[in-house]
């Protein structure tokens, strides 16, 4: 066995124990804990900015913040949802349950697994600090669509262009830990179509991240040399392309959407399967069509740009190739729907959570069909409802995605159950709130208002002040998410080794909670899941 | 808090009008049919495109709804074990192909007629810059800026907002009825976009691009849009307003313009041979200035950060004369300090300058005069 920096570090303090048992780990649990706790810490973060712009939209008229300011916010907003709570989140899941899933007993790489956290909570420094600078934070959107942040951003937008280059560092080495891993330390008798699908989800969502996070870079890149060193790559003064900067940033875009969204489709089909006592329907066509839709992500970039005077035969391309989404996305919604029928289901707080992804997920997928439609996209493109459509598929989607995954595997992390009632009073405060907050931007932005502005007409008036109360909710209803993990971490009932009845795989059988090290030898697969057994399971565990 | 009541009562009213009224529905939670027979088929394709969905949401959610109920625990405790059906997965990626060419064909029609910008009537380029437009009749030689017109005291909630709040310019762009009238769409500076909902047409404005656009309209009247692409601070604050009048008063309107442009000119030359007092140059900048520049550079002259400096005390108000003319006529590249030299008069910028020498404890007593801007043009 090889020594573990935990084990070589002199102990000084309980305090200096902490910093370093934390700040040297390479264990994944640790790692993945990390994650886990970052991502919640900057979905707070960006919640309240989401706060602080409902909160000028509740009336018409400039109340609380500043246009500028509140340009900040929204850019701000998008920038730490997508890099610093989705992802995060969903690469703290992987490193808790990818080795638990396949059999391995850690992360392939597991001191470039320490490094690649470390470096997000000094990106996010950075783009946070960036609020209390002179010129303030990055005003342009999370787009960033030059030359609004080239030559007319604020001098703090080179703290962003570093941060985002930090994140990107950090997800490439994430994505190629996850791949490593996936392909040399699955336990032998498994074979890559017997991965659950959330494994599999990830290691498609890890191509992605490794083929589109160094287009990002190279986009960054060259704002920094626009902005310094005399190139003009996007400035038309020089001879330069401002559109170039959409397509290099779509091309990145499209397949980050799907970034987003990937491992909440494998976390959708671990849970239904459970909770229906039931097989996942279709296991092959789910993995068929997710590397579908991967692969189709990269040929959809346009469907961003349909406004920006592009000539017909690349309108019609985009549109086709966009609608053509819909089917391998329709296929996962059908199989998930084939796997409920007939089961023999309960609704525990995971399940509700998984059901509503599967259901506002599919209605974002709907309105992500029509705007696929150019002429129709005229009239949605850069309205609320684009604004509507986004938040269907990554809040029902990815958070939800997330929240199902932290309820349905807390159990094994902490050893402890959460609480069953205040989970469902969670989920359906969440669920409604995310009705209320979201579907009536639908109507304003089919009535004409625009997104990303601090202020709007008297018509678009009643719908803004039911989306801002619905955004109070909302927010409340994930202090409700906070004090419930922090409650579960620290008691509760204890979990067993199987925990949930109708769980099938590896991470069931080792106990709850999870000890620092697992399947130090590789365990048989499939394993001889033991359903009605207490939680003293034999299993091939330190 | 009585908004909020309101507001609750606004929303418990849709939910009884849903299903008993068309025009209540349509008006409140419908895309908007617009004007034009374009506008009106591109709300056909989103009723066409909704409804596809709505149909296919109703399956999808109906089976599992019924599935939840019937399959429960309590009422199915044991569970069926089919996982895969070769046919069945066919049938359900074969039909949404279907479905899908079903709207990709109607798709396809409107947007190749969208697309057709050819045998323009009338051609208008506009000309976007940080937060306004600029409105140029390509076959009349005729252009002006289009600003918003709404006071600033209604939008700080010291004044009750008015029926067009936001959606108000000073200078609405002006088209004949019946005409095929084709936008170019440009830009100074960012990127912005012209958007009128009720003819169809939304058209990114590019710096170093120039896209196209056209529409129809058979009705006379007011139709008011706004900027759809972030473009900075004031964002929010970049109106569109068009005003279709038949083509007889359209064709006087633009004789009017041109009267107009004579009489200007005229008055620019009075302007010029007039010497003008302190007093008269304050009051007209103070005015110019409240309109134009306070909304970075704030009323009382103190800015905002580095970004947008401020003028009370500042170096170049403070500083040689020459120096301010320039930067006030001519900008500073590369920020949002645009060139004013062709939006405002000679009087105007000369009074504007003027202003800001002696406001807020600027006291240089410097006098500028029309005729020392016209010479620096």
């Amino acid at each position: 066995m090889v020594a573990r920096a935990e084990d070589v570090i002199p102990q000084r303090s309980a305090l200096w124990a902490f910093i370093t048992r934390w700040l040297l780990t390479t264990n994944h649990k640790d790692i993945g804990t990390l994650y886990l706790w970052l991502s919640f810490t900057l979905f707070f973060t960006a919640g309240a900015m989401a706060m602080a712009m409902r909160l000028e939209l509740f009336e018409p008229g400039l109340q609380f913040i500043e246009p500028l300011f509140y340009n900040q916010m929204l850019t701000m907003h998008g920038l730490l949802m997508v890099f610093g709570v989705v992802m995060p989140g969903f690469v703290g899941l992987a490193n808790w349950q990818i080795p638990l899933m396949i059999g391995a007993p850690d992360m392939a790489l597991p001191r470039l697994n320490n490094f690649s956290f470390w470096i997000l909570p000094f990106a996010f420094g950075l783009l946070i600090s960036s609020l209390f600078m002179d010129g303030g934070a990055p005003n342009f959107g999370w787009t960033f669509y030059a030359p609004l942040s080239t030559t007319y951003g604020p001098p703090s937008t080179d703290f962003f262009i570093l941060g985002v280059h930090m994140m990107g560092i950090s997800s490439v080495l994430g994505a190629i830990n996850i791949i490593v891993t996936i392909f040399n330390l699955r336990t032998p008798s498994m074979k890559l179509m017997d991965m659950p699908l959330f494994v599999w989800t990830w290691l498609i969502t890890a191509f992605l991240l490794i083929m589109v996070m160094p287009v990002l870079a190279g986009a960054v890149t060259m704002m920094l040399t626009d902005r310094h060193f005399g190139t003009s790559f996007f400035s038309a003064a020089g001879g330069g392309d401002p559109l170039m900067f959409q397509h290099i940033f779509w091309f990145f875009g499209h397949p980050e959407v799907y970034i987003l969204i990937l491992p909440g489709f494998g976390i959708a089909s671990q849970i239904i399967p459970t909770f229906a006592r039931k097989k996942l329907f279709g296991y092959h066509s789910m993995v068929y069509a997710t590397a579908a839709i991967a692969g189709l992500s990269f040929v959809v970039w346009g469907h961003h740009m349909f406004a920006t005077g592009m000539p017909l035969a690349t309108e019609l391309f985009f549109m086709y190739a966009t609608m053509l989404i819909a089917v391998p996305t329709g296929v996962k919604v059908f199989n998930w729907v084939a796997t409920m029928w007939r089961g023999s289901m309960t609704f525990e707080t995971p399940m509700l959570f998984a059901i509503g992804f599967v259901i506002l997920f599919t209605i974002g997928g709907f309105s992500g069909l029509m705007l696929a439609l150019v002429p129709a996209d005229f009239q949605y493109h850069d309205t609320m409802f684009v604004v509507a459509h986004f938040h269907y598929v990554l809040y029902p989607g990815a958070i939800f995605g997330t929240m199902a995954a932290v309820y349905y595997w807390i159990p094994k992390w902490t050893g402890h159950m959460y609480d069953e009632r205040l989970g469902k009073i969670h989920f359906w405060m969440a669920v409604i709130a995310v009705n209320l907050t979201f579907f009536p931007m639908h109507f304003t932005g089919l009535a004409g208002m625009p997104r990303r502005i601090v202020d709007y007409s008297l018509q678009f008036a009643d719908f803004n002040m039911v989306s801002s109360i619905g955004a109070g909710i909302l927010g409340l209803s994930q202090v409700l998410f906070l004090y419930i993990v922090v409650k579960t971490i620290r008691g509760g009932e204890k979990a067993t080794t199987q925990v949930w009845e109708g769980a099938d795989g590896l991470e069931w059988t080792v106990p709850s909670p999870a000890p620092r090290h697992t399947f130090e030898t590789p365990p048989e697969f499939p394993p001889v899941m033991n359903r009605d057994a207490d939680e003293r399971t034999p299993v091939s565990t330190t | 808090m009585t908004s909020i009541a309101s507001t609750l009562k606004n929303g418990l009213m849709l939910m009884v009008l849903w299903g008993l009224s068309d025009t209540v529905l349509a008006a409140a939670l419908d895309m908007r049919a617009g004007v034009t027979d374009m506008s009106q088929r591109i709300q056909w394709l989103h009723h066409l495109s909704l409804w596809i969905c709505v149909v296919m949401g109703v399956l999808v959610f109906g089976a599992m709804f019924y599935s939840m109920y019937a399959h429960r625990r309590s009422k199915n405790p044991v569970p069926a074990d089919f996982h895969e059906s070769l046919s069945v997965e066919i049938a359900w990626t074969l039909i949404p192909v279907l479905i899908l060419i079903g709207m990709a064909i109607p798709a396809t029609t409107t947007l190749i007629e969208i697309e057709d910008n050819s045998d323009a009537d009338l051609t208008i380029l506009i000309t976007a810059s940080q937060w306004k437009w600029h409105y140029q009749y390509l076959e009349a030689d005729i252009g002006y800026y289009s600003n918003m017109s709404t006071p600033s005291e209604q939008i700080q909630n010291l004044e009750p907002k008015g029926e067009h709040y936001l959606l108000e310019v000073d200078n609405p762009l002006v088209l004949p009825t019946n005409k095929k009238v084709r936008f170019l769409t440009a830009s100074n500076d960012v990127i912005h976009s012209w958007w009128v909902p009720d003819f169809a047409v939304k058209q990114d404005a590019i710096p170093g691009f120039i896209n196209e656009a056209w529409a129809r309209i058979p009705v006379p009247g007011i139709y008011r849009g706004q900027c759809t692409e972030l473009c900075g601070k004031d964002h929010a604050y970049m109106p569109v307003v068009v005003e279709v009048r038949p083509e007889a008063e359209f064709d006087k309107w633009i004789e009017d313009q041109r009267i107009a442009r004579e009489l200007a000119s005229g008055q620019a030359v009075a302007d010029r041979a007039k010497t003008w007092t302190m007093a008269e140059l304050m009051e007209i900048g103070e005015r110019v200035f409240m309109e134009h520049c306070a909304t970075c550079h704030e009323s009382d002259g103190s800015g905002q950060g580095s970004t947008y400096p401020a003028l009370a005390g500042g170096d170049i108000p403070t500083g040689p004369i020459a120096a301010h003319i320039e930067r006030v006529m001519f900008g500073k590249s590369d920020t949002e300090m645009q060139s004013w030299a062709p939006q405002l008069s000679d009087l105007e910028i000369a009074s504007v300058i003027t202003y800001e020498r002696n406001a807020w404890g600027n006291a240089t007593a410097d006098v500028i005069q029309p005729r020392t801007i016209y010479a620096a043009r």
